[in-house]
């Protein structure tokens, strides 16, 4: 065994959480070290966020050329377009390589070691690493846990042969015939799209009885009729009992107990995921959980005395900024300064077609928190913008206390409204009112106008409907 | 709301249990992230436990005093959000079953905690005279807010749930505020009402809270100026400056006072109060008090510092009177010794393991220089002071602390004219040390101006004679007298 490294914060992870509080802590000239089995950038970079929308891209931009060869309403035709798969995913994969070795850079530039290797916990000051080539033991003032989290399985689904995670999903050598999607939440429903825009028959099934169970119903009607136009068929209320006994369909089961099977030549599980905890001697630590993740407090501190959780590991919501805001906290309260995770809000993008986003209470979240509230929508139907854009589906939400018109939450479903998330949050976040919105000239022609039109029409003036 | 449970954490490597010896915090305090909310002692050290979270002080888990495992419940905070506590529905019941518990050893503590409280609220309720303020506390405006202070104190706890409903919808606000000022002992300064309900997150740009952060002050007592009630720079700024105002302001007037203290005595504390009581219940002290010149000494000793103090240190008195007790003590063996009163055993010492009483901050410690009787005074001054340090520091290793066979004690410049020390237990002799004053003397028929200091000591007359016992302070005082006698060997 080699020397024992010391170091003052020491990351497990370099994910977006853990690569962000490196970043942060070596800024702050705080002695760092991360350790990464993979490539820095965890789930967001390699196998996530980033990966999955290169794909809905592609995907997207596939589709138009398909729809321009069969009619023309914009005077574009195409002749019949073709996809070579394999190209698709080289291309992706070239984006991810710019981003992660973009990170590996960061890292080095702020003076943060990268360690390549599997760590194990020996106690909340000792990690050894498994390098490939050796084991290798570090020692820390702070341990920072951002291990991330792996997709859920189902015991009477497991993962092989033909049915795969997001992770498999996300670099497909072939167009399946046939896949269903065990699991209609953000991740089953974006890559579920994808497959269907690139060709495959998709089912989706879904235990509860809609879609996307975290949203309410208004921001999720629209994409279900999307879902149905793409020609996706969903199945809701559906219990999956595991593949049939050749292994080439999937057994369902309703309500009534009847059961039916869904061919299937891939079936992607995508029934949530959780929280990177067994198997690397993090139980050894007893750190007290909050279900599967780890318990923290609001400095992200867990049960043990400078041993930190960020990130998807300390459970949901399970979302990048999220962590990488955790991250960076982190790193600032080790360097000595005092601070709090105490956002206003942390939006969440679907990105199905049409996109969801929502930042802050929802209509009935803000009622069930005893708050009086003005509600004001604007659809995108009466938007210039959208018409162009020929996107004119979907609408924007505000909710605000009917008392002091503090705006309290954000929604919004239409094409490209992830892009709205920052005014959604800055004005959650500055403590906005529905004045200060209405009250700033928002750009002509534009989706955001919608945002103004919102705050004007929860006022009771709004101009162009 | 949550509640959020603090456990005592290890302090060091395989220690299982650690003693409580202090509380910073009192229930129904509000405590900042990195207050200090207690104090563990171990064998090795005092520790501080620091608040890792904000909240307010529903429950402490044990009293001053007490033996704590590792891992069992320090404290319990009521925090924003949900806390640390498993389970919301068993929380709930959890902690108020723990607070009803804690009513009993609340009923002690609020006495130390309320009674404070009173003469805040007296100060920052301009309409309510002192008197009134403080001996009806239990029914005045002020009840309110002292009862939140000690929140389970059964019988003010009651008062303000049936003063509560009567009073207009700010009034919990603004008592919870102030009760939230008590807790941080500073006085109540803001008095603008707050438009926001107790509980309610406040509202500022991440901008301010940053700042708040920085500064250190809770958002939740800062009153926001904004729309929609929002905090704010200005609003800082003022609170700020507010705290500044009303902290000088607060020191004016002749108020009777009503508080008292109840510092439980533990920790190195009790430890001291043992061995005290251990020496005086067991030794027959006799004391005895001489007067010695030390003119001579003192030109002695200026003049050895003016010449050597670069090169080897500058000289105390200290040093030199240990150099003559070593000389003297060669003549006196039964004073140089410990007595095992049980075993019947005196036990003479040829090395003089010279004990040297030190005030810290904790209190009394005599650390041992060893083998006084093998260093010259420069030595001894070194060795007196590195000691010194090392005590008071905390970092004196276990032989520097036991094992001396007789003590010196100086209380320096307040030394007083007389003093009566006690034996360190089981040592049988003790020498104190008292003021140099400069006195008009006879001399050879003339005044002249000396300089005399006071030698008090005691001895355990068990075992020390009264004849040997002013022999031997008579031999020091020869010595001093005649410092050249100090550097001869003979």
């Amino acid at each position: 065994m080699s020397e024992t490294l010391n170091t003052t914060l020491l990351v497990i992870g370099g994910g977006p959480g853990g690569y962000v509080a490196a970043i942060r802590a070596g800024q702050l000239g705080v002695p760092t070290i991360v350790v990464e089995g993979q490539q820095p950038g965890g789930t967001c970079l390699n196998i996530g966020c980033i990966p999955s929308k290169a794909l809905i891209h592609a995907a997207g931009e596939f589709e138009r050329a398909r729809e321009y060869a069969q009619n023309a309403p914009l005077g574009i035709s195409v002749q019949a377009p073709s996809i070579d798969i394999a190209q698709t995913v080289a291309w992706k994969d070239g984006i991810v390589g710019r981003l992660t070795g973009g990170v590996t850079a960061l890292l080095k530039k702020n003076g943060v070691r990268l360690v390549r290797g599997w760590a194990r916990v020996l106690d909340g000051k000792m990690v050894e690493v498994d390098t490939g080539h050796g084991l290798r033991r570090i020692h820390c003032e702070h341990l920072l846990l951002a291990a991330g989290s792996e997709p859920m399985p189902l015991p009477s689904m497991p993962f092989a042969g033909r049915v795969i995670s997001s992770t498999e999903a996300l670099s497909p050598t072939s167009i399946p015939d046939r896949l269903v999607v065990v699991g209609g939440g953000y991740i089953g429903l974006e890559l579920g799209t994808v497959y269907r825009k690139l060709g495959a028959e998709v089912t989706v099934v879904e235990a509860q009885d809609r879609i996307l169970p975290t949203y309410d119903p208004d921001l999720t009607k629209p994409v279900a009729a999307a879902l149905a136009r793409m020609g996706i068929t969903v199945h809701l209320g559906r219990k999956v009992m595991g593949m049939n006994a050749d292994g080439d369909a999937v057994r369902i089961q309703d309500a009534s107990g009847a059961e039916t099977v869904l061919p299937a030549d891939q079936v992607l599980l995508a029934i949530g995921r959780r929280p990177r905890t067994q198997g690397w001697g993090l139980e050894s630590l007893h750190l007290n959980r909050s279900g599967n993740a780890l318990r923290i407090d609001d400095q992200c501190r867990t049960s043990m005395h400078n041993v930190w959780a960020i990130g998807d590991i300390a459970g949901e919501p399970m979302l990048a900024h999220r962590a990488m805001a955790q991250g960076e906290m982190v790193a600032e309260i080790v360097a000595g300064q005092k601070r709090r995770f105490t956002p206003a809000a942390i939006p969440a993008v679907c990105f199905t077609d049409p996109e969801i986003v929502t930042a802050g209470l929802a209509p009935q979240q803000a009622q069930d928190a005893g708050l009086d509230c003005l509600v004001g929508v604007f659809p995108f139907a009466a938007n210039g913008r959208a018409m162009t854009l020929e996107s004119t589906e979907g609408f924007v939400r505000v909710v605000a206390r009917s008392d002091n018109h503090l705006i309290v939450g954000w929604q919004a479903v239409g094409r490209g409204v992830s892009e709205l998330a920052a005014a959604f949050s800055q004005s959650l976040e500055m403590g906005a009112r529905l004045e200060d919105v209405a009250g700033t000239i928002h750009a002509h022609p534009t989706l955001g106008e919608a945002v103004q039109e919102a705050a004007l029409r929860a006022l009771g003036h709004a101009l162009h409907i | 709301m949550g509640i959020h449970i603090i456990k005592m954490p290890d302090i060091g490597e395989g220690i299982a249990e650690v003693e409580l010896v202090g509380w910073h915090v009192n229930v129904g305090d509000t405590v900042s992230e990195d207050q200090a909310l207690a104090d563990v002692m171990t064998d090795k050290a005092t520790v501080e436990i620091p608040s890792p979270v904000v909240g307010k002080v529903i429950a402490l888990g044990g009293n001053v005093g007490d033996t704590m495992a590792v891992g069992s419940e320090l404290i319990r905070l009521e925090v924003e959000g949900a806390g640390n506590l498993k389970g919301d529905a068993a929380g709930g019941t959890k902690a108020s079953s723990s607070a009803a518990a804690l009513d009993v050893e609340a009923g002690s503590s609020s006495a130390v905690s309320s009674t404070p409280t009173a003469p805040t609220m007296a100060a920052t309720t301009s309409h309510a005279s002192p008197e009134s303020a403080s001996s009806t506390a239990a029914t005045s405006r002020a009840a309110p807010a002292s009862s939140i202070a000690a929140t389970s104190h059964t019988s003010s706890a009651s008062a303000s749930r049936a003063l509560t409903p009567s009073n207009p919808s700010a009034d919990p606000t603004s008592a919870g505020r102030d009760a939230g000022q008590a807790g941080r002992s500073s006085p109540a300064s803001h008095h603008a009402a707050l438009s926001r309900e107790p509980g309610e997150r406040p509202l500022a740009s991440p901008a301010v809270r940053k700042r708040a952060w920085d500064l250190g002050i809770e958002l939740r007592y800062v009153h926001g100026s904004g729309p929609a009630g929002r905090i704010l720079h200005e609003d800082l700024d003022a609170y700020v400056q507010g705290q500044g105002a009303a902290a000088s302001a607060a020191s004016s007037g002749y108020r009777e006072r009503h508080d008292e203290a109840q510092i439980p005595v533990v920790g190195l504390r009790r430890k001291i109060a043992q061995k005290m009581q251990e020496s005086k219940r067991r030794i027959p002290h006799f004391s005895y008090v001489e007067e010695i010149d030390v003119t001579e000494i003192e030109d002695l000793r200026a003049q050895l510092n003016r010449k050597y103090g670069e090169s080897r240190g500058k000289l105390t008195l200290l040093p030199f009177l240990a150099r003559a007790m070593v000389i003297a003590l060669r003549d006196f063996p039964q004073i140089n010794a410990r007595y095992d009163d049980e075993a019947g055993v005196v036990t003479r010492y040829g090395a003089v393991h010279l004990g040297v009483a030190t005030q810290t901050d904790a209190g009394l410690i005599v650390p041992v220089l060893r083998h006084a009787e093998a260093l010259d005074v420069w030595a001894i001054a070194q060795e007196i002071t590195r000691l010194a340090q090392a005590v008071r520091s905390g970092k004196a290793e276990r032989d520097a602390l036991s094992g001396s066979t007789i003590t010196l004690t100086s209380l320096g410049a307040l030394g007083g004219i007389v003093s009566t020390p006690v034996i360190n237990h089981p040592e049988v002799g003790i020498v104190g040390v008292n003021r140099i004053v400069e006195r008009p003397m006879f001399r050879h028929g003339a005044v002249v101006a000396r300089k005399l200091m006071n030698l008090s000591s005691s001895f355990d007359h068990r075992v020390v004679d009264g004849m040997d016992a002013a022999q031997f302070i008579q031999a020091v005082r020869a010595l001093l007298e005649q410092p050249a006698l100090l550097f001869v060997e003979a």
